[in-house]
């Protein structure tokens, strides 16, 4: 996501680079390109002015440092800006001190609530909390079904009755969760235009019911100039207590999130990045401010790595994969954490560059399940050096697992891709370091 | 960097944030007045302009294509009238969107070419295609049209069903075979319904995909190809639904979209909010692909055709929420 930003600001750099300072002259033009990238980028017209002002005003203000170029001086002014602009630190849900903590989700139709209400409940429930879901979306024809399936996929319990009554659903909700002693209530809510005085009434009317610890706002990550409207008129309606984006894992560059900071300063807590029931993750500036100047999001993928791997494993991967020596075997052993990490695509799609590559190199999660006998039935021999798998092995190795000639070449195919890939992901852990270093360097002067 | 500067980057860099509600109302006027008697455009009123498309979702190219044009127009015609100039205005942007074609008519009561006319309805998650199907089914049964269903979505939760209501509403056959069924069967499946039962028109759903998943799009290519081989040239038409909302991203859905499965038609959804859905514009521009239908809320009557002329004067309409 937002490589298109990043290979704009990238090129705005370029006028920089190469200069002994920053002077009016090529801090102007590059200030114009980052006007326009963000722009380009969906940031709110207004928004990206004040933001280029910002910019400027602290690249004028500075003397060139000699450890680092003009464009990388750059770098750090945009990047430190964004950050700003984004939200400091990450912020999580506030939890009630009396159970249960009440969680309301609100936004436009089709922002996503209904599918991130069921994967917040999933990761609340995998947290040791005890979740209940309320489906108080009575509007749109069989949302009520949508989250009745998708909680049964989870194991959480709903609550949901026959009257088309929002606020009855709500209500009763609440009074079913204290009863079943489930620690929190997450109220799904129906899509509503925020030009719509009824249903605005609607929701306020809900929050004002169950006293919500926490309000959420879904917007989706590739709305354009209209989200500064939308924000503010919902949280001068509910006044919610942070902003969740959906639909990350497309390539949109979501300047929503910058515009929608700056207009109402909610913080934004998580970012949602695909249909699956774990491609849920809280949000955090730092990182999506390196991800938008196109430095990947390598913290929170080696962050998620480490929720399934213990530390030894993970050293013992790491370094077979910077020697190269990642094989099949190691690729066996580490299938199953893998797939607990959740997909494939999404865990990809946080390498910088690789969003974009994938679409040559398709990961299909249910291509790895035939994959432990197809191992089985290779010798050790060929486990630690697959390039000696020829044709009559593969046949044998097919014959061997059941499966097909064809299926074991998916599979050795599919082997070559990830420790492609991989290998990618330590480089781009290499650059994270790089840019740490940058930040500790310019971080000890006071930059404005 | 001249035509930067004619878009005001870098001049306004000072300029104090006024708050983002700057009306528009009056803008057509201004834009009138500042032009009389002369053969340039002033640099303010190209500023107040740039600012509604940019804010509209135009984006910058099509903003500076806009621009390019009005000012070739005003030098060359030279002294126009207020009335003259506003009407520049509307004629240029308007020359963007795509007319409709005469073989895909996008009056409910046109006569098809085809029987049945079969329409694939197609977009990203959320932007509205379900609710667009079901509107369709009203607004071609009113007309007088016979029409079936096809319960393509077997993906998302509750799709199915939510479908099998609009039809209901709309008293017209769907065809399904539930959720987790493969699409490309249940589309091959309805047109050959369609086709056995006399039906004028067949809608076939499909479950929202983001467009740089290409496992998807490709299945999306399936779907689209099992249509031919019941019906000659099925679909006749694929609609891209595009969410008002949507920024500049939604020139890739239309651009990866349209490289699968051919796209013949936009319908433009959610135009009931405060979101002017400018990106059509560049859309149809780029594409050469009409708009054919916009979505204007969530009554099974809230779609109409799209006309262009009314949409481009919305751009220069305010409708700010009252605070």
């Amino acid at each position: 996501m937002f490589e298109d930003l990043s290979t704009r600001l990238e090129l705005a750099f370029r006028s920089v680079t190469g200069q002994a300072r920053l002077s009016d002259v090529n801090v102007a033009e590059t200030v114009r390109e980052i006007r326009r990238a963000l722009l380009d980028a969906d940031v709110n017209y207004e928004v990206a002015r004040s933001i280029t002002a910002a910019v400027k005003e602290k690249a004028l203000g500075q003397g060139v440092l000699a450890t680092v170029t003009p464009g990388q001086q750059f770098t750090k002014i945009v990047y430190d800006e964004l950050i700003r602009v984004l939200g400091e630190q990450k912020e999580d849900i506030t939890f009630s001190q009396v159970p249960p903590t009440v969680i309301l989700i609100a936004g436009l139709q089709g922002s996503g609530k209904t599918t991130f209400s069921a994967k917040l409940a999933k990761m609340l429930r995998d947290q040791g909390k005890s979740p209940m879901l309320a489906a108080a979306d009575v509007y749109r024809p069989a949302a009520v079904d949508q989250l009745r399936t998708l909680a049964g996929q989870i194991d959480v319990p709903v609550y949901s009755i026959e009257e088309k009554d929002a606020l009855r659903v709500a209500k009763e909700a609440l009074t079913e969760a204290k009863k079943n002693a489930r620690d929190v209530l997450i109220i799904d809510t129906a899509g509503r235009m925020h030009v719509d005085s009824d249903m605005m009434d609607e929701v306020a009317r809900i929050r004002e019911a169950v006293n919500p610890s926490e309000v959420l706002f879904v917007v989706d990550s590739m709305t354009g100039q209209d989200a500064v409207n939308t924000a503010r008129e919902f949280n001068q309606q509910i006044n919610f207590d942070g902003v969740v984006l959906t639909k990350l894992d497309g390539d949109t560059r979501g300047g929503a999130a910058i515009s929608i900071r700056t207009v109402v300063d909610k913080p934004i807590k998580f970012m949602s990045t695909g249909e699956g029931m774990e491609s849920i993750s809280p949000f955090y500036p730092d990182r999506m401010a390196q991800r938008i100047l196109g430095m990947g999001d390598v913290v929170s993928l080696v962050e998620k790595a480490q929720e399934q791997y213990d530390e030894v494993q993970a050293r013992k991967l790491q370094s077979k994969i910077s020697s190269n020596t990642f094989n099949l075997e190691d690729f066996y052993g580490q299938l199953q954490q893998i797939k607990k990490m959740g997909s494939m695509r999404e865990l990809v799609g946080m390498i910088p560059g690789m969003s974009k590559q994938l679409g040559d190199a398709e990961i299909d999660d249910d291509a790895m399940k035939p994959v432990e006998s197809i191992i089985n039935s290779m010798t050790i021999e060929e486990r630690r050096k697959p390039d000696l798998i020829n044709g009559s092995r593969r046949k044998r190795i097919a014959n061997g697992s059941g499966t097909t000639v064809r299926e074991v070449n998916d599979l050795l195919k599919q082997f070559t891709q990830m420790k492609k890939m991989m290998k990618t992901m330590t480089k781009m852990n290499r650059m994270g370091r790089a840019m740490e270093g940058l930040k500790n360097l310019t971080g000890q002067r006071k930059l404005h | 960097m001249g035509i930067f500067d004619k878009l005001g980057f870098g001049k306004k860099e000072e300029k104090l944030q006024e708050g983002l509600e700057k009306t528009r109302a009056g803008f057509l006027d201004k834009i009138g007045k500042a032009l009389v008697g002369k053969d340039r455009v002033d640099d303010d009123v190209l500023d107040d302009l740039e600012e509604i498309l940019i804010t509209s979702d135009v984006g910058v190219k099509t903003t500076l294509e806009v621009i390019r044009r009005i000012e070739e127009r005003v030098a060359r015609d030279k002294f126009v009238s207020s009335s003259e100039l506003q009407q520049i205005l509307k004629e240029e942007i308007t020359g963007l969107l795509k007319d409709n074609e005469a073989d895909r008519p996008a009056e409910f009561d046109a006569d098809l070419r085809h029987k049945p006319h079969v329409i694939m309805v197609v977009g990203v998650n959320g932007v509205g295609k379900t609710t667009t199907i079901g509107k369709l089914a009203h607004m071609y049964k009113t007309a007088g049209k016979n029409v079936m269903l096809g319960a393509g979505d077997t993906f998302r939760a509750g799709a199915v069903e939510q479908l099998r209501i609009w039809g209901e509403r709309a008293g017209v056959t769907l065809i399904q075979q539930g959720q987790g069924a493969d699409p490309a069967a249940v589309a091959y499946d309805t047109v050959a319904s369609g086709k056995s039962r006399d039906a004028d028109v067949v809608l076939v759903d499909t479950a929202g995909r983001l467009h740089n998943r290409r496992a998807l799009m490709d299945e999306l290519g399936k779907i689209k190809r099992v249509m031919g081989k019941v019906v000659d040239g099925a679909p006749h038409e694929v609609l891209l639904v595009l969410d008002a909302s949507t920024g500049q991203n939604a020139l890739q859905q239309a651009r990866a979209f349209s490289e699968v499965v051919d796209v013949t038609g936009l319908a433009l959804t959610k135009l009931d909010g405060t979101a002017k859905g400018g990106i059509v514009i560049g859309i149809s521009h780029e594409m050469s692909v009409p708009v054919k239908y916009i979505g204007v809320g969530e009554k099974i009557e809230d779609l109409q055709v799209f006309e262009r002329a009314r949409f481009v004067s919305a751009l220069f309409e305010r409708t700010m929420p009252s605070a």
